[in-house]
Order: C-alpha cells, then sequence, then structure tokens
C-alpha cells in the first residue's frame, strides 16, 4: 500500500455534542489529532474522557444521540463528516477499520469465522469464491492462528480470547486499510496473550505501513506500543507529543498526575515481616466443579487444588496470576461463599471450611469481601446507610451504633458521612469501591479480602483506592488477602506473592523475591509479558 | 429512606402515564361501585317490548309500579331488551374484580414459588417440572371443569370458579418470570456481600432480590390483569363463565355478537370500556415500573 502524502487521518477541532443533561455540553470538544501512515498514535485517557467517542465519530458510527457539531475529520484527505452513510459504509474495511475491546460480543455467535471475514470480501470485493477462501486462509495465516485450514471452519466459541482478536484483526486488515482504529483491543485478554497480540498489531503494522489510533487506558500498553500518545481529559486533549516524551516527562498537570499514578514494576519497599501467627491458613484447598446433567457423562473441572497458603496479622499476601486460573475460586473458597471439597480452612484455631450455614455463621463476620466491579457491589435500591449498617445489626449491633459506626468508617474511607442516604448510582466507580471497603471494614473483619477490587477502576482512582486500603491494613492491623491479575498492583501492596496457575499455587515467596529471582518458569513467562515493563515512568 | 419513599412518589405523581392511568381506572372503580347512583336501572331486567333499541331512541316500558313510561336508552337495549348503559355500569364490578383478583393471587402465589425455586437450587428442578405440568393443562378445559365441579354459592360462588381457573394458567408464567430475575440477581455481587456480612436467606430475598422483581412484575401484572378480563370475556361467550344474566363486559359483548351488524352498540360500549380500562392498567403499569426504579431519579 503506497503511503498518501500528508496524515491517513486528521481530526481538526473536532466537537461532538452530548444530549441535554449530561455532565458536560460536548464529548469531545476541539479535538486536533493527526494519525500518519505507519504510525501508532496511542489515545489515553480515563473513562468518560471521549476516547471512544472520537474513535467511533470517525467510523462514522457515534449513537444518534451524539452529533457532530464542528471540526473535520479528514481520512486521507476525505472529508469523512460530509460522507453520505452509503460512501463510509464504502470506506469501512476498506480504508479505514475498527477492531473492538471484547472480542466474543463482537462475533457472531452462529457464524463461522471464515464467513465472518467472507463477508467483508463478498461486500467490498468482486473476487469469486475459491480466491476468497484463498485470501481469507492467507489472512489467517498472517494473524498467526494456528491451523488455519481448520480455524475457517471453527466458530467463535470454540477459540479463546486471544484466538477471537486474532480473527477481528484478521477482518479488520484483509483489505489492507489505511487506517486502523483499535479500541481496547486487548483489554479483555490475559497478559501474556495481549503481549502477542500488541506484537502481531505491532508486526503486521510496520509491514503494510497502517496509520493506527490505538485507544486504551493502560500506559503499559502505551508503553509497548506507541510512536507518538495523545492524552484527553474530559474531552479536550490537554496533550500530545512522542510517546517517550509524554510518558518520560509529561508536562501538562494532568498528564503528570496519569503517569505517576501507574504503579511501578518494581516492587515497594515493606516493612519487614514479623513472626505473628497467620490470620488465615489453608491446607490443600480444593474446589472441583462437578456438573451433573440428566444421563449425561458427568464432567469435572478442577477449579483449584492444593492450594495451602497463610497470611498473618498485617501482612498482605497477593495471588496473582491469569483469568481460569483459581484465583478467584480460592478467595471465594475462604469467604465460605462457595463449599471447597478439599482441604481446610483455619481461622487462627477455627476450621471453616467444613462448617454448615448456622455454625458458619458467627465466622462470617471475621472474614470480608471487596468485589471487583463497583457498579454491581451494591444493592442500587438500599441507601449506601442502609447497605453499610446491615451486617453489623445482623450481628446484634443496635440500628444507632450500626449508624454512629458508619459515619466514622465513613471518614476512615474518606468520603462524607452524609453521602450515606444517597444511592449507590450517585457515585463513581471509585467512590463506590471505598464504599464496599466500608461495607466490609462495618463489620471489624480480621481478614479483608480484595478480589481485583481495583481492576476496574482507572488509574489515578486506583492509585488513590490501593493507599486506602494500604493505610487501612496499616491502621487496623489486618490480614489482606489481594487478588489481581496486574503484575504492577501486586508489586505495590504485596508483602508476599502466591502465583496461580491451572488452579495450583506454582510459586509463592516475598514479592521482592518474586519480581526479582522468579523460580517457576510460569512466573518468569507472566513477568516477561507484563506491558511496558522495562519502562521507567516519570514519577509525580 | 423515606426522602427516597418521596421521591419515588413524587415521581410517580408527576409522571403522565401514572395520572392518567390512575384516574381512568378510579373512575372505572368508581362507576363500579357507585353504580346504583348512577342512573343506572336493573340490569337484568328483561323488556320485550323494547329490544335492540338504538342508543338514544325512545321506547315505552313499565316503571317499577307498571305504569307505562318513556325511556331514552343511552346506549341502547339489547337483544332481551335490557337496558346496556346499566349492564355496562354494573357490569364493571364483575370484570375489574376478575381482573385484580386474578392479577393479585396469580402474582402473589407465583412470586413466592418463583422467589423459593430460583434461590434454592435443589428445590428449581422440582418445582419448575410441576410448573411445566401445570402449564400443560389446557386453561379452557380446567375452567370447563372448574365451572362444572363448583357447586354454586360456594366461596362466591361462579365468579370465584372462573377467577381460579384463570388464575392456574397464570401462575407458571409468573413463577417463569420471577425465577429467571432471581437466578440473575442471586449471581450479583451485591447478594455475595449481603451473604458474606452475614444476612439470614430469608432476609436476603426479601431486601436483595425481591426489590429486583417488581418491576417486570408489575408489567406482567397489568398484562395478567388485562388478560384476565378478556378471558373471562371468552369463557362467557363459551357460556362455561359468568352466568349469562350477571353482567360483565365480556358478558355484553358476548350476547351482542349475534346482532352485530344490526345493533353494534351491543359491542361498541362494552368494548371501549374494556380497552380504555386495559389501556389504563398497562399506561399505569409501565409508568410505575419507570418511577419506582431510584436509578430513574437522576433522569426525570
Amino acid at each position: 500500500m503506497s503511503a498518501a502524502p500528508g496524515p491517513v487521518l486528521e481530526i481538526a477541532g473536532l466537537a461532538v455534542g452530548l444530549p441535554a443533561g449530561a455532565d458536560r455540553a460536548r464529548a469531545v470538544d476541539g479535538v486536533d489529532l493527526t494519525v500518519g501512515a505507519g504510525e501508532i498514535v496511542c489515545l489515553v485517557g480515563e473513562s468518560g474522557s471521549g476516547k471512544s467517542v472520537i474513535a467511533h465519530g470517525v467510523l462514522g458510527l457515534l449513537p444518534r444521540a451524539l452529533t457532530i457539531q464542528g471540526g473535520a475529520i479528514r481520512l486521507q484527505g476525505e472529508d469523512l463528516t460530509a460522507a453520505s452513510a452509503e460512501r463510509l459504509r464504502a470506506l469501512r474495511c476498506t480504508r479505514m477499520s475498527m477492531i473492538f475491546q471484547e472480542p466474543m460480543t463482537a462475533l457472531n455467535p452462529v457464524m463461522t469465522c471464515g464467513r465472518q471475514i467472507d463477508e467483508v470480501l463478498q461486500e467490498h470485493t468482486d473476487l469469486d469464491q475459491a480466491r476468497r477462501r484463498a485470501k481469507i486462509l492467507e489472512i489467517m495465516a498472517q494473524v498467526r492462528l494456528p491451523d488455519p485450514q481448520r480455524m475457517i471452519d471453527a466458530y467463535p466459541h470454540q477459540l479463546s480470547g486471544g484466538q477471537r482478536q486474532r480473527i477481528m484483526i484478521a477482518m479488520a486488515l484483509i483489505l489492507e486499510p489505511a487506517l486502523l482504529i483499535a479500541d481496547e483491543p486487548t483489554t479483555a485478554l490475559d497478559v501474556t496473550t495481549q503481549a502477542q497480540i500488541l506484537a502481531l498489531i505491532r508486526d503486521l503494522q510496520r509491514q503494510r505501513g497502517t496509520g493506527v489510533l490505538f485507544i486504551t487506558h493502560d500506559f503499559g500498553v502505551v508503553a509497548e506500543i506507541a510512536d507518538r500518545v495523545a492524552v484527553l481529559q474530559h474531552g479536550r486533549l490537554v496533550e500530545v507529543g512522542p510517546a517517550d516524551r509524554i510518558l518520560g516527562d509529561p508536562q501538562h498537570a494532568y498528564t503528570r498526575m496519569l503517569v505517576a499514578a501507574v504503579p511501578a514494576m518494581e516492587p515497594r519497599q515493606r516493612d519487614a515481616p514479623r513472626d505473628a501467627l497467620p490470620v488465615l491458613r489453608t491446607q490443600g484447598l480444593g474446589k472441583v466443579y462437578r456438573s451433573r446433567g440428566f444421563l449425561q457423562p458427568v464432567r469435572v473441572v478442577e477449579a483449584a487444588a492444593d492450594v495451602t497458603l497463610a497470611v498473618r496479622r498485617g501482612e498482605t499476601l497477593g495471588i496473582v496470576g491469569e483469568s481460569g486460573s483459581g484465583k478467584s475460586t480460592v478467595a471465594r473458597c475462604i469467604a465460605r461463599l462457595i463449599d471447597p471439597t478439599a482441604g481446610t480452612i483455619h481461622l487462627d484455631d477455627d476450621e471453616i471450611g467444613r462448617l454448615g450455614r448456622f455454625r458458619l455463621r458467627p465466622h462470617r463476620r471475621r472474614v470480608q469481601i471487596v468485589f471487583q466491579d463497583p457498579y454491581r457491589s451494591l444493592n442500587p435500591r438500599r441507601s449506601v446507610g442502609a447497605s453499610i449498617v446491615e451486617g453489623p445489626m445482623n450481628y446484634g449491633v443496635s440500628r444507632a451504633e450500626a449508624q454512629a459506626r458508619a459515619r466514622a468508617i465513613m471518614e476512615t474511607v474518606k468520603l462524607d458521612p452524609a453521602a450515606l442516604d444517597r444511592y449507590p448510582h450517585e457515585f463513581s466507580g471509585g467512590q463506590r469501591q471505598r464504599i464496599c471497603i466500608a461495607r466490609a471494614l462495618a463489620m471489624e473483619p480480621e481478614l479483608l479480602i480484595a478480589d481485583e477490587a481495583v481492576s476496574a477502576l482507572d488509574v489515578s482512582v486506583q492509585a488513590q483506592v490501593l493507599d486506602l486500603l494500604d493505610q487501612i491494613r496499616r491502621r487496623l492491623d489486618l490480614a489482606m488477602l489481594f487478588i489481581t491479575h496486574d503484575l504492577r498492583v501486586a508489586a505495590q501492596v504485596c508483602d508476599r506473592v502466591a502465583v496461580m496457575h491451572r488452579g495450583r499455587v506454582v510459586e509463592e515467596g516475598p514479592t521482592t523475591r518474586i519480581f526479582s529471582a522468579p523460580a517457576h518458569a510460569y512466573t518468569r513467562e507472566l513477568l516477561a509479558a507484563a506491558p511496558g515493563r522495562g519502562y521507567r515512568f516519570a514519577r509525580g | 429512606m423515606s426522602a427516597a419513599r418521596k421521591g419515588a412518589l413524587g415521581r410517580a405523581v408527576r409522571s403522565k402515564g401514572v395520572i392518567f392511568g390512575a384516574v381512568v381506572m378510579l373512575a372505572m372503580l368508581f362507576v363500579a361501585l357507585a353504580a346504583p347512583l348512577l342512573g343506572a336501572v336493573d340490569p337484568v331486567r328483561i323488556d320485550p317490548g323494547c329490544r335492540n333499541r338504538a342508543p338514544g331512541v325512545e321506547c315505552m316500558t313499565r316503571d317499577a309500579s307498571g305504569a307505562r313510561v318513556a325511556m331514552v336508552p343511552l346506549m341502547g337495549t339489547d337483544s332481551l331488551g335490557r337496558d346496556v348503559y346499566s349492564r355496562v355500569v354494573y357490569g364493571a364490578r364483575v370484570s375489574l374484580l376478575v381482573g385484580l383478583a386474578v392479577a393479585a393471587i396469580s402474582i402473589s402465589i407465583g412470586l413466592a414459588i418463583g422467589l423459593v425455586a430460583g434461590y434454592f437450587r435443589w428445590l428449581d428442578a422440582v418445582v419448575m417440572r410441576l410448573m411445566d405440568g401445570l402449564m400443560a393443562i389446557p386453561g379452557i378445559l380446567l375452567a370447563i371443569g372448574l365451572v362444572a365441579a363448583w357447586r354454586s354459592g360456594l366461596w362466591g360462588g361462579i365468579v370465584f370458579a372462573v377467577i381460579l381457573a384463570i388464575v392456574v394458567p397464570e401462575i407458571p408464567r409468573v413463577v417463569r418470570l420471577v425465577r429467571s430475575v432471581v437466578l440473575t440477581i442471586r449471581e450479583e455481587p451485591y447478594v455475595e456481600a449481603a451473604i458474606s456480612v452475614g444476612t439470614p436467606t430469608p432476609l436476603i430475598l426479601i431486601r436483595h432480590v425481591l426489590p429486583n422483581t417488581i418491576a417486570p412484575l408489575i408489567v406482567q401484572g397489568t398484562y395478567i390483569c388485562a388478560s384476565a378480563m378478556l378471558v373471562e370475556a371468552i369463557l362467557s361467550f363459551l357460556g362455561i363463565g359468568i352466568p349469562p344474566q350477571t353482567p360483565s363486559w365480556g358478558n355484553i359483548m358476548a350476547e351482542g355478537r349475534t346482532l352485530f351488524r344490526v345493533a353494534p352498540h351491543n359491542i361498541l360500549f362494552p368494548g371501549i370500556f374494556l380497552a380504555a380500562t386495559v389501556l389504563a392498567v398497562n399506561v399505569l403499569g409501565d409508568g410505575l415500573r419507570d418511577t419506582l426504579d431510584p436509578r430513574m431519579s437522576k433522569r426525570v
């Protein structure tokens, strides 16, 4: 593909209006951005900053409520804001295309992958069936899908997440568009898969000279892939520049804050471990799922096996691993939200792994859990105060006392006690996560489990919540079990780390040792895959 | 808490749908209760001299004392010379009673069964197979059986048999709806959070699961209420529902059907009342669903 003179994509003074009643008048305002041929421009910003609006605006896929109020979007010189729906449709896939965040929902589950790529060719080319098939096999090989002959007839559910994303990339690139828009293409993937997909996008883009507008919130990914970076805040570009400068020497205050909030890969210096007795000990903990169907063979899935862990008072133990590694299963067994099928769980000297519902009740209070999704962790129909006082009142605390305790805890988690009367939907994701922490703390637990508690949060909010958790642990001398897929986060908050792989703990030790001298091959692989691992981000 | 309730109520009062639905429903209730005060005569009185009169056409009849008087039937008369206006006004009683009673009974029974079946997995299979069995009973056949077996006078007579006959096939539908909501809600992290703060299971069901079923249930309830009134009309038409002399909107229409071309008013007026009521119930349900949800407060 010969590079067109001038930039592939030129956005000038773009303004997109929001419907009345939104938190601001315009989703994006006065955005100037160019993407050159063979260049990867990363568009970063926190949720709600307008990144996806820009991407959808370029493709002409904005929802009807959002209207372009000014500015121009030029694709190889052609103004897309003036283009007809017909023209935009002809341009999609041929000169510009997009890959989405969620490869499962972006593919049609009832069509084979080959057919879905074929649709693009049928729509935009005159090739006959044999030539189309040959072309599909060729692109499938190029996106490094194993055994294209077999994959071409596979349905999306038969593929792994990474393979599905490769299909999406194949579909996007088969007609060699000049512009590729990638909207958080690796966010839903595991780190090792993410590393492969990033390498693939980079290689294909280099070979073909494609201009890439890469949307992400992850600065590790930015460090890995970007030539230039554009930082978006509340719909306005605050800083644009080469990746090295933006990450190493940001000028704008907002960029500096964002970059500084990226957790470092080097483990933070922790207090020396004390010889306290463990609050939690698990011995040979295991969970096996058996699916019994009528007249069907029993299917056995071993979600966790032989997990032996201990957490002391005032200590944070991290469990890291990829999705499906069994880390959440372990957490949920310990919180007794599911019943373990093997092993023991000791809280101090009490074995709680096998207790029935009624004998377990007095011990429930002692282990509290904070979940990943701040939007689903609070009952939308109950006020924040009602959610927080519920637990203590279950254990006989009077309403007045529970409310007094709730007010005090709101201050601990740095929220206004007056907010107790309000409903969850009035709070941001970070605030909701603080409320969830408050709800857990109101029980005065001995062990706090944070199950991916900061994974859904923006990086600046993430840093605040991590700080909060650490302060609380120190102040209340809590034992904390911190479950995360994010090695950077683990490096910052954990005293010790257990690495899980396929339901088993493959390695366990002090965080500094795991990060500096990983013993197990899988740990090494995991560390090597962390995006932007060698990069030194500017510290605020 | 009370502030939020007030908010929901305030929103409900401001919603046009709720106002429209409530006003029409209250008007219908008023008509049903105050029938004798609205100038209605005896709805079952037959007058062979005044058959199939069009609305507003004068005819001579006898009053209670036997003297001949002229009367102008507001909505005409039916094929037996009964006053359609009086029948429609009195008919509101039966139709509303059947609609509201069927909705209330099937929702409460279905809700209780659905909550338990959805939350306790070990009960699920048994309960749902029972519900499948219940769904397999043809509604009309059940009605015929019930009405035939019912000793009149027992628990409010035939009307109760009709209500029961409509309730039974509705219950599995409510159970399925509630169960499907419960199945998704029980996996929500906030339910797990409630478990881990030691909330007893009955309280979890009432506090965290039940409120989420209200919105779909209100809609389902209005649908059941409306369809029950229609089913009652169908049963009456088939001659297995409310006895023909007792006026209900369905009965009046069923009876007017044979002479539809000559005397359309027999179907038109009860039809208008039935349609208006069904519409009002539906609009009211939609309005309530939207306004009772605290998440809507920002949007309203």
